[in-house]
């Protein structure tokens, strides 16, 4: 078959710029950067998930099936660790953010492209540093480290905070980067409200990785003084209060919640308005949104520790914040489904991924409000309840928000599409897998099924039973999904510039871009202003319509 | 079990019913529910709606014309949501308040947290494995953690507080249904975590104080081995130690007395009454092989008496081992 117009695989690009493994391994170039992060993070993911696969396995019965208490508690401890630090919090900022918002900003790259090579760098050492603290170690404190079980029991607490906080760092230099990068790396003509929503997202991103990941690095030094010189902060036997590393601990780790579904919420933005094939509806709204849940998520912290002994006011207000920030969720949400409103909407892969967001994030928020109520907390705290919620938002929203992105941003980045019927059918058992997954926690934990339980009582087992069934499912669908992408990637069809109809700058550059992103300097307009492109077939894909033309397909 | 959607005994999708608070808690429980599930199907149907509608086909064009804002429907979808999460917000707080406040001639109860096990201590002394409260009555529980942070739960009651290591917490109920319900560990702490579980018996009235009575003088009411029976089950040795010859964090206890015990380091001893007196008081003193040196101390917490009461009970396993083991060679 010919080249379509567009491609670059067979001409000079990022790819083929530069030969050799020190041409990766000591880039500036944000793509690189961004393709690096990638892999590692996808590699980060597959082995949470397979830890997440020997977690389920293990309570397919009541009692011991495939391991003992202690392995049990070191599977969870690693699942959630290598899921939450390593995967969902640098997984949309900093490779499909790193490689994205630069040619959305029509850019030659970030503001400090040795700071993101650092960041790239302090990654890899902070997840080594933390996953073989974790398995030397034995840690078995769950993702939270909450004292004075962490403390007492284990000693390893120390060097996998330092992990943690060397983590923080890769995503502190991330947040500054981008921040920098909005600010002065935007051409003239692009406004603030001219820019796309997923920038938005990551500005407001970027503010909270800045603004809290250091109460982290004072939280390891409060645990550092304690166990070095033995001031009492967090352990009650030198008069220091437990309760008190809860909260240093979610005043980061709310926030990094915010870290993980604002990005997400980004990427549905650009997604359900590529594919409805229409203006975003609500552009302000969305945007504000972003920044107003930012700004609220550093409020509400108190919420994870309303059984926890704080006070009724103190209870009352974080409560009231707390449904403070449903509120933004909800107006993006109401608002991407008014986008698809007289539009004409395309079920490609990444729009799959889009409507899945909407189901499975609209129950993990809904479900929030529970949790949010503290007389239903009460009850529900620390139970699967627990655990199906932020599944459905972290898992149901970034992770699926992540491989719709992925999926919409691969034939940018490797210049290759992938079997569209594969995709689909991927997606398909990821949604069905999820919820066969996750609903059924929801009963058992209404029912008083506490987290983090090796034995549990046998009325619970049926929905223990129907959860693993699910995960299986779900590791399907990975799998083909996975496989979809490596097969393009050597026998896909070369994508073109355009391959979807967007608008944002990226699609004004050939597939994949050259070094220095585009070769001629684009004009950016309304990122959102898709009836300026129009589907040639010749192309493969969509082109500019002439000046004066009207907007539309052909 | 049965129709949990719309069941009326197991509640709405939650347990049983048995405490005071529980139903206010489960109204809001609902009223939650239904509201999400509005919007849930509000927004999903739509979205499938729009889907359906306007799905890319052949021949169909897009409308021309179509809203990029709207400025009432966003005030509209930003306030009617934020009322009814303010409702919920405090109606939350109202019953919470319920929840956490203890009326004045609640009858208290201490709770001590530890790894893996809750120990209840009545106003007379008397301390128990599981937890007995009349019905129909408060119950207010002073609760202290001796390690690490554990949280006291029962789903039947809607009550969770979380017991904390130098610190009283306190949570109170009204049982307002005779029964036994289990409670549950439900903040992390380790090996055992899932196995710290215990039950909380509703009496009916009068059974409670009989219960208590009747617990209490177990070294007057009942022969030495039965009393010490009790008091291998009330006081944490059934957790590490079984009596049956299974396997537990502790050696079992069946056909130990007047047999030798290989130690730690390979010495020998024989379990006589010394040798379990000393285990008892001092665990580390003489560690079995094969075991790790984790058996907290019981001195100051069993009286003479008692220990002579378990090593009563530890002489009828003995005695017993041979009994079944004999019948199932036959």
């Amino acid at each position: 078959m010919s080249v379509p117009v567009g491609n670059a695989l067979h001409q000079d690009n990022y790819l083929t710029h530069g030969k050799g493994w020190k041409s990766w391994l000591f880039t500036l170039d944000h793509k690189r950067i961004g393709v690096m992060y990638l892999i590692s993070i996808l590699a980060s993911f597959l082995l949470g998930g397979v830890f997440a696969l020997l977690v389920r396995m293990e309570l397919w019965t009541p009692q011991r099936t495939i391991m003992d208490a202690n392995t049990y508690n070191q599977m969870f401890t690693l699942h959630g660790a290598a899921m939450i630090f390593l995967f969902i919090i640098p997984g949309i900022p900093a490779a499909l953010g790193n490689f994205i918002l630069p040619l959305m900003l029509g850019a030659k790259d970030v503001a400090f492209p040795r700071l993101n090579l650092l960041s790239y760098y302090l990654w890899v050492v902070g997840a080594v540093f933390a996953l073989v603290s974790i398995i030397t170690g034995a840690v078995d404190t769950g993702w939270t480290f909450y004292t004075p079980y962490s403390t007492t029991t284990n000693t390893s607490v120390i060097s996998i905070t330092f992990g943690v906080f060397i983590l923080g760092f890769s995503s502190i230099f991330t947040g500054i980067n981008f921040i920098v990068s909005i600010h002065k790396l935007r051409p003239p003509t692009m406004t603030w409200f001219k820019m796309p929503l997923f920038l938005w997202s990551l500005y407001g991103t970027a503010l909270i990785q800045i603004l809290a990941t250091p109460v982290l690095g004072i939280t390891l030094l409060l645990l550092l003084a304690e166990r070095a010189l033995g001031v009492g902060i967090f352990d009650p036997a030198l008069g220091g209060d437990p309760v008190l590393f809860q909260h240093f601990f979610w005043f980061y780790s709310h926030p990094a919640v915010y870290i993980m579904i604002l990005p997400a919420m980004g990427i549905i933005s650009e997604l359900v308005a590529t594919f409805s094939h229409r203006h975003i509806f609500g552009y302000k709204f969305i945007a504000m949104s972003s920044i107003a849940i930012a700004v609220i998520s550093f409020l509400v912290w108190g919420h994870h520790m309303f059984v926890s002994g704080q006070s009724n006011l103190a209870n009352l207000i974080f409560s009231i914040l707390t449904f403070l920030v449903a509120i933004p969720s909800a107006v993006k949400v109401f608002n991407w489904v008014a986008t698809m409103y007289k539009g004409e909407v395309e079920l490609a892969t990444p729009m799959l991924y889009a409507l899945a967001f909407l189901f499975l994030f609209g129950i993990g928020g809904l479900t929030g409000l529970f949790l949010g109520a503290l007389a239903t907390d009460v009850h529900l705290t620390d139970t699967y309840f627990v655990v199906a919620h932020f599944h459905y938002t972290m898992f149901g929203g970034t992770a699926i928000a992540f491989f719709g992105g992925l999926f919409y941003w691969w034939p940018k980045i490797t210049g290759r599409m992938y079997r569209e019927k594969w995709a689909r059918m991927a997606a398909f058992l990821i949604f069905i897998g999820f919820n066969t997954a996750f609903l059924a926690q929801f009963i058992m934990g209404a029912q008083g099924m506490p987290r983090r339980y090796y034995n549990y009582l046998p009325e619970f087992a049926p929905y223990h039973k129907v959860s693993t069934i699910g995960a299986f499912v779900l590791a399907v669908g990975f799998v083909l999904a996975a496989a979809t992408l490596l097969h393009s990637l050597y026998a896909g069809e070369l994508a073109p510039a355009n391959p979807w109809g967007a608008a944002t700058l990226e699609w004004h550059t050939s597939s994949p871009p050259p070094h220095e992103n585009f070769e001629t300097q684009p004009v950016p307009g309304d990122p959102y202003d898709v009836d300026q492109w129009v589907y040639d077939a010749a192309a493969g894909g969509y082109v500019l319509a002439p000046a004066g033309a009207s907007g539309g397909r052909a | 079990m049965k129709s949990w959607l719309l069941g009326a005994e197991r509640g709405f999708m939650l347990p049983v019913q048995a405490s005071s608070v529980a139903p206010a808690v489960d109204a809001l429980f609902k009223f939650i529910f239904w509201v999400s599930a509005f919007f849930f199907l509000l927004i999903v149907g739509l979205m499938l709606f729009f889907v359906v509608r306007f799905r890319r086909r052949p021949g169909y064009q897009k409308p021309t014309e179509a809203p990029s804002h709207n400025t009432f429907l966003e005030i509209t979808w930003s306030v009617i949501p934020l009322v009814l999460v303010m409702i919920m917000g405090f109606w939350g707080f109202k019953v919470f308040l319920d929840l956490n406040t203890p009326p004045a001639n609640a009858y208290e109860v201490q709770v001590t947290g530890q790894k893996w096990k809750w120990l209840f201590t009545y106003p007379n002394g008397h301390v128990d494995e599981t937890l007995h409260v009349p019905v129909d009555q408060p119950v207010r529980l002073v609760m202290t953690s001796e390690d690490v942070i554990h949280s006291f739960f029962v789903p039947a009651f809607r009550v969770k507080r979380d017991v904390v290591p130098g610190r009283y917490t306190k949570l109170w109920f009204r049982a307002t249904k005779v029964g036994t319900y289990p409670v549950f560990c439900a903040e992390y702490c380790g090996t055992g975590h899932s196995d710290m579980l215990t039950t909380v018996e509703v009496h009916e009235p009068g059974g409670f104080e009989r219960w208590l009575e009747a617990a209490s003088n177990l070294l007057n009411t009942l022969p030495p081995a039965e009393a010490g029976r009790r008091l291998y089950q009330t006081r944490g040795c059934a957790q590490c130690h079984s009596v049956d010859g299974t396997g537990g964090i502790g050696p079992t206890l069946k056909g130990l007395y007047g047999h030798p015990v290989v130690l730690r380091g390979g010495n020998r001893v024989t379990a006589d009454e010394n040798y379990i007196r000393e285990s008892i008081l001092e665990p580390m003193a003489k560690v079995v092989a094969g075991f790790d040196p984790v058996m907290p101390t019981y001195k100051g917490r069993l009286k003479d008496q008692e220990i002579t009461a378990l090593v009563a009970f530890l002489k009828t396993l003995a005695s017993e081992d041979k009994g079944p083991a004999e019948q199932g060679r036959e």
